[in-house]
C-alpha cells in the first residue's frame, strides 16, 4: 500500500471546529514529514473543510501558532531538512520557513466538493448521523476510492458505514479534546473496516505519537461509555439531595465529592460544562437507539437546556457558564435550577462541609499524586481510610466509586473494550484520571 | 608589559539578581524589568558605596548583544542614566562576546594605568530573557564565526562545546568526565544557594546528583551534554570601581576594602579558525600565564579563582588551562573534591556561570565582585578561608569558543 500517495491529498471535514482544527494540526505534522522531511516530490494538499469561511479564517491563526510551537520543539530535526537550503541559517528563518511550507498545503474551503479529489477524509462534524451518512456517501459516489476516519465519539460506525454505502471504507478515528495534546486515541473497526485502513490507521496513530485503544464499535466506545453513565449516575445522586438540600447544594455536592473525594482532576458536573451541557445531550441521543434497555438521558440535563444553561467554551478556551459560573478557571457561583439563578458558592460552602461530615484526614489532591511515583500507596491509603468512615460524603464517595467501578467491568463484559487494561488507559490518558475505574480501591 | 607601572584596586561591587527560569519571582509570561533597571540598580549601588558620582572619571559597559536581545545600541549613552552628575563624562562600551564584562574591566584598568583616570564605574549587564532559548540561541551563536552558524546545532554554543566534551570523553574516558560533571554541577548549585543573588539560590532540589545525571537526549539537545551541564540564560548587571591610589584618596576609602590588581591578560584567537585541540582551551592558557607572569605568581598561591563554565566541560578543561590539574586529569581534580568549597582551591564560590547564572555581557564583571568579596570578606554566607600563603584569586573571562580572554590575578589591598 502506498501511504504516500494516500497522504498526498487529505481533507478534513469540520476543520475549524474544536476536534476538527487539532486532527488538521497533527495531519499537517503527518504531511510535513513527507514533504519536508522525506522529501517527496509531491504537490501536497490538506483541505480544511467548514460550513463557516469567518471560523475557517481564524482556524488558519491557530493553525499557525500550533506549527511554531512544534517547530520550536523540534528545531534540532528541522535544521536537518532545511540543511541543503543555504539561506536559512538562523532558528527562526528556519521556522519561519517550516510555517510558509506547511501552511501552503493547507486549502480552506466550504464546498463539500473540495473533498472530491483526497484518498483520505477525516471527519468531526457534530454527532449527527443523518448528516455523516449524507455527505459520505456523497462523496463515496464522487471518489470511490476514499477512505473515511471519523471522529464519531457515540454513533455506531457500522451503521454510518452501512447506511452510506461505505464497503469497509471507514474507521472510527476518535481523538481526545485536545487532539494535538492529548495522547489517547480510540480506534474502532467496525465489521467490515478493510485491512490496509486498519493498519494505515495504526501507522498513522503511531507516527503522531498517539496511544492507541481498540474499541468495539458500540455507541460510546469506551469513553464516552464510561463517562456519559458516570455522568448519569451523578444527575441521579443530585437530583436526590436536591429534594431536601435544594439544587445549588446538591451540583455543588456532588461536584465537590466527585473531584476531592474520588481524587479527580475536575468536578463531574464541572466536566459537563467544559464538555458542554448540549453536546452531552446529544451524545446521550446519539447513544440511546444502540441501549433500548437503559435509559440513556435525564430530565435535568433537559430541563438546564431549556434555560439555556449550555456549559461549553469561548474560541479562547475559556470556559462558559453552565452549571458553574467560574473566574479564571475557578467556580465562583452554582446554578439552583429550582429559581433558574446563579448562587456564589461561599454562601452554601459551610452548609455542604457540614452536610459531607467527616472525611479522611490524609488529605490528597489529584494535582499532587497524579505524577507521583508512589501514587498507589497514596490512593490506597486514602481509600481505605474513606471506608473507615461512616459519613454523607464518604458513603457518597464509596458508592461513586463502585459505581464507576461497575461501568468500567460492564464495558468489558460487553466486550466494548478488550481488556481491563484498556478502559482503565482510556480513564487515565483520555480523562487524565489518577487511576483507572476498574481497581482495588472499591 | 610586564609589570604594572601603576597600582590598580577594585572596590564597591555589586550584583543584581540574576534573573531567569532559576528564581522563584521569574513568571515567563510576566513583563519584567529592562536592562535601564539593571544598569541603574548595579551602577547606583556601586556610586553609594564610593562616595557618589562626582568621584567617578569616567565609565566603561560591557555588554554581548543588547542589539538584538534588546535592540539596543549606544549603550555608552546609558551611563548619565545611572546618575545625573555622569553626565557629560567620558562612557564607552566594549564587546567581546561573554568576555565583554572582562574586558570592561580591562578598559578601566588601562585608563588607570594612562593615568586618564583615578576612579572608573566598570558595570557589565545583559537582559536576554526577552526571548525564547531556541531564538536566543541564534543571538548567542553571534560569539561563533557567522560563517559556521549553518552547519552549527540549533542551539550552537551547547553544540560547540557538546563537540569538545564528545572529543574529551574519546580521549580520557567518558565515564570519569561525566562524573566530573555531574560533580561540577553539584559544587555550582551547593555554592549559589549561599548566594542571595544567585539564580539557583532558590534551588531545593533533594537530589542534585540524580538531577546532574540526567541522561542526554540528542533528539531534543545536544549529543554530549545535558541542560544541566549549561548556564542558564539570566537577566542581570554587576557593577565595581576601578581606582589608583589617588582614586582612592579621592573617594575616602582604604586600600584595605580593595583588592589591588597584580597582573592581568587580555588575549585574542582567529574566530575564523577551528580550535587547534578540541580537548583544550588554548588561548586561555595563554592568557592565564600571561597574567600569572606578570603577577610573579604561581597556582599554588591562588586561594581562589573564579572560572568560566558556561559548561560544566568548559570548566573541567578551565582547571587544566589554569594549571591546577594536567591535561586529562581535569576529572580526577574535581571529583577528589579540590574544587568545591572545602577543597584545595575553591572554585566559583557563589556558584559560577551554571550556579550563579551567565548574564553573558555582566560575567566578567561579577567574577570580579565575587573575588572583590571574598578576598576582603564581604561575601557573608558564601565566605571562603583565605590563607596567608594563598592569599591570591584569579578570574578568567571568555568570549566563544576559547576566543576572547580575560585573566585577572587579585591580592586584598594592604
Amino acid at each position: 500500500m502506498d501511504l504516500i500517495r494516500k497522504m498526498e491529498n487529505v481533507s478534513v471535514l469540520g476543520a475549524a471546529g474544536k476536534m476538527g482544527s487539532g486532527i488538521l494540526v497533527l495531519l499537517s505534522f503527518e504531511m510535513a514529514k513527507l514533504k519536508i522531511g522525506k522529501k517527496e516530490d509531491k504537490d501536497f494538499v490538506l483541505n480544511a473543510v467548514d460550513v463557516s469561511q469567518s471560523a475557517l479564517n481564524s482556524l488558519l491563526g491557530y493553525v499557525k501558532s500550533q506549527l511554531v510551537k512544534h517547530a520550536e520543539k523540534n528545531i534540532v530535526e528541522l535544521r536537518t531538512w532545511y540543511e541543503d537550503r543555504e539561506d536559512l541559517i538562523d532558528n527562526d528563518e528556519i521556522i519561519s520557513q517550516f510555517v510558509y511550507d506547511v501552511m501552503e498545503m493547507i486549502q480552506t474551503s466550504t464546498r463539500i466538493e473540495t473533498a472530491y479529489g483526497s484518498q483520505l477524509i477525516f471527519e468531526a462534524i457534530k454527532e449527527d448521523k443523518a448528516l455523516k451518512v449524507k455527505l459520505f456517501s456523497q462523496i463515496k459516489k464522487n471518489n470511490p476510492d476514499a477512505w473515511f476516519l471519523t471522529n464519531t465519539s457515540s454513533i455506531p460506525i457500522g451503521e454510518i458505514e452501512k447506511e452510506a454505502g461505505l464497503n469497509g471504507d471507514i474507521i472510527g478515528y476518535h481523538f481526545y479534546n485536545p487532539p494535538v495534546i492529548q495522547k489517547l486515541l480510540e480506534i474502532i473497526k467496525t465489521d467490515h473496516t478493510n485491512d490496509d485502513l486498519a493498519a494505515f490507521s495504526v501507522n498513522l496513530a503511531k507516527s503522531m505519537r498517539k496511544i492507541v485503544v481498540q474499541s468495539r464499535d458500540v455507541a460510546g466506545f469506551i469513553g464516552n461509555g464510561h463517562f456519559m453513565r458516570d455522568a448519569l449516575y451523578a444527575l441521579n445522586l443530585a437530583e436526590e439531595l436536591a429534594k431536601t438540600e435544594g439544587w445549588a447544594k446538591a451540583f455543588f455536592l456532588i461536584d465537590t465529592i466527585s473531584r476531592d473525594l474520588l481524587v479527580r482532576p475536575m468536578g463531574i458536573f464541572q466536566l459537563l460544562d467544559y464538555v458542554g451541557i448540549d453536546v452531552t445531550r446529544f451524545i446521550l441521543e446519539s447513544m440511546q437507539p444502540s441501549f433500548p434497555d437503559e435509559k440513556l438521558s435525564h430530565a435535568t440535563l433537559n430541563q438546564l437546556f431549556d434555560n439555556e444553561v449550555k456549559g461549553g467554551q469561548f474560541a479562547d478556551g475559556s470556559q462558559k457558564n453552565g452549571i458553574f459560573k467560574y473566574q479564571k478557571g475557578r467556580i465562583t457561583e452554582v446554578y439552583d435550577l429550582e429559581n433558574a439563578k446563579y448562587i456564589p458558592t461561599e454562601n452554601i460552602e459551610m452548609d455542604c462541609a457540614v452536610l459531607l461530615g467527616e472525611l479522611p484526614t490524609l488529605k490528597i489532591y489529584w494535582k499532587s499524586v497524579v505524577r507521583d511515583v508512589k501514587k498507589a500507596d497514596h490512593l490506597k491509603k486514602f481509600f481505605n481510610e474513606l471506608h473507615q468512615i461512616d459519613s454523607v460524603g464518604a458513603n457518597l464517595a464509596i458508592a461513586y466509586g463502585k459505581n464507576s467501578k461497575a461501568i468500567g467491568q460492564m464495558l468489558v463484559d460487553t466486550k466494548v473494550a478488550e481488556s481491563k487494561a484498556d478502559v482503565n488507559t482510556v480513564l487515565e490518558t483520555g480523562f487524565f484520571h489518577a487511576y483507572g475505574p476498574i481497581n482495588e480501591y472499591f | 608589559m610586564n609589570v604594572l607601572r601603576k597600582k590598580i584596586y577594585m572596590l564597591a561591587g555589586y550584583n543584581t539578581i540574576s534573573m531567569g527560569t532559576g528564581r522563584n519571582e521569574f513568571h515567563p509570561k510576566k513583563p519584567r524589568p529592562g536592562l535601564e533597571h539593571y544598569i541603574q540598580e548595579a551602577g547606583q549601588a556601586t556610586l553609594k558605596m564610593i562616595g557618589g558620582a562626582k568621584n567617578v572619571d569616567e565609565g566603561v559597559i560591557g555588554n554581548f548583544m543588547a542589539s538584538r536581545f534588546n535592540k539596543q545600541a549606544n549603550l555608552p549613552a546609558f551611563l548619565p542614566m545611572i546618575d545625573a552628575e555622569l553626565k557629560y563624562k567620558p562612557s564607552v562600551s566594549v564587546e567581546g562576546a561573554c568576555a565583554s564584562g572582562g574586558l570592561a574591566l580591562t578598559t578601566g584598568m588601562k585608563s588607570i594605568l594612562a593615568e586618564t583616570a583615578d576612579v572608573v564605574l566598570a558595570l557589565g549587564f545583559e537582559v536576554q530573557n526577552s526571548m525564547k532559548a531556541m531564538y536566543g540561541a541564534d543571538v548567542l551563536a553571534g560569539a561563533g564565526w557567522q560563517k559556521t552558524r549553518k552547519e552549527g546545532h540549533a542551539y550552537f554554543f551547547p553544540g560547540v562545546f557538546s563537540d569538545r566534551a564528545g572529543a574529551y570523553y574519546e580521549k580520557f574516558g567518558r565515564e570519569i568526565t561525566r562524573k566530573a560533571m555531574a560533580k561540577w554541577y553539584c559544587n555550582a548549585i551547593e555554592n549559589a544557594r549561599l548566594c542571595k543573588t544567585a539564580q539557583e539560590f532558590h534551588n531545593t532540589n533533594k537530589d542534585l546528583e540524580g538531577t546532574a545525571n540526567t541522561p542526554v537526549n540528542p533528539r531534543g539537545f545536544v549529543d554530549h551534554l545535558n541542560v544541566f551541564d549549561c548556564s542558564k540564560v539570566s537577566d542581570g548587571a554587576s557593577a565595581i570601581a576601578i581606582v589608583s591610589d589617588e582614586g582612592l584618596k579621592k573617594i575616602g576609602l582604604n586600600a584595605k576594602d580593595a583588592v589591588e590588581i597584580v597582573g592581568f591578560a587580555h588575549v585574542a584567537a582567529d574566530i575564523t579558525q577551528k580550535p587547534e585541540v578540541m580537548t583544550s582551551l588554548t588561548t586561555m592558557k595563554v592568557a592565564v600565564e600571561k597574567a600569572m607572569r606578570m603577577a610573579g605568581i604561581t597556582v599554588d598561591q591562588l586561594g581562589t579563582v573564579e572560572v568560566h563554565d558556561c559548561f560544566s566541560i568548559a570548566g573541567i578543561m578551565a582547571l587544566e588551562a589554569i594549571g591546577l590539574a594536567e591535561e586529562g586529569k581535569g576529572p580526577e581534580f574535581v571529583l577528589a573534591g579540590h574544587t568545591s568549597r572545602c577543597g584545595k582551591i575553591p572554585v566559583n564560590t557563589t556558584g559560577g556561570l551554571i550556579g550563579w547564572g551567565h548574564p553573558t555581557g555582566a560575567t566578567g564583571v561579577h567574577q570580579a565582585v565575587t573575588i572583590w568579596e571574598q578576598l576582603t570578606g564581604n561575601a557573608g554566607e558564601a565566605q571562603i578561608e583565605i590563607t596567608k600563603e594563598k592569599s591570591y584569586a584569579m578570574s578568567v573571562n571568555m568570549g566563544g569558543d576559547d576566543k576572547s580572554l580575560v585573566a585577572v590575578v587579585y591580592k586584598r589591598g594592604e
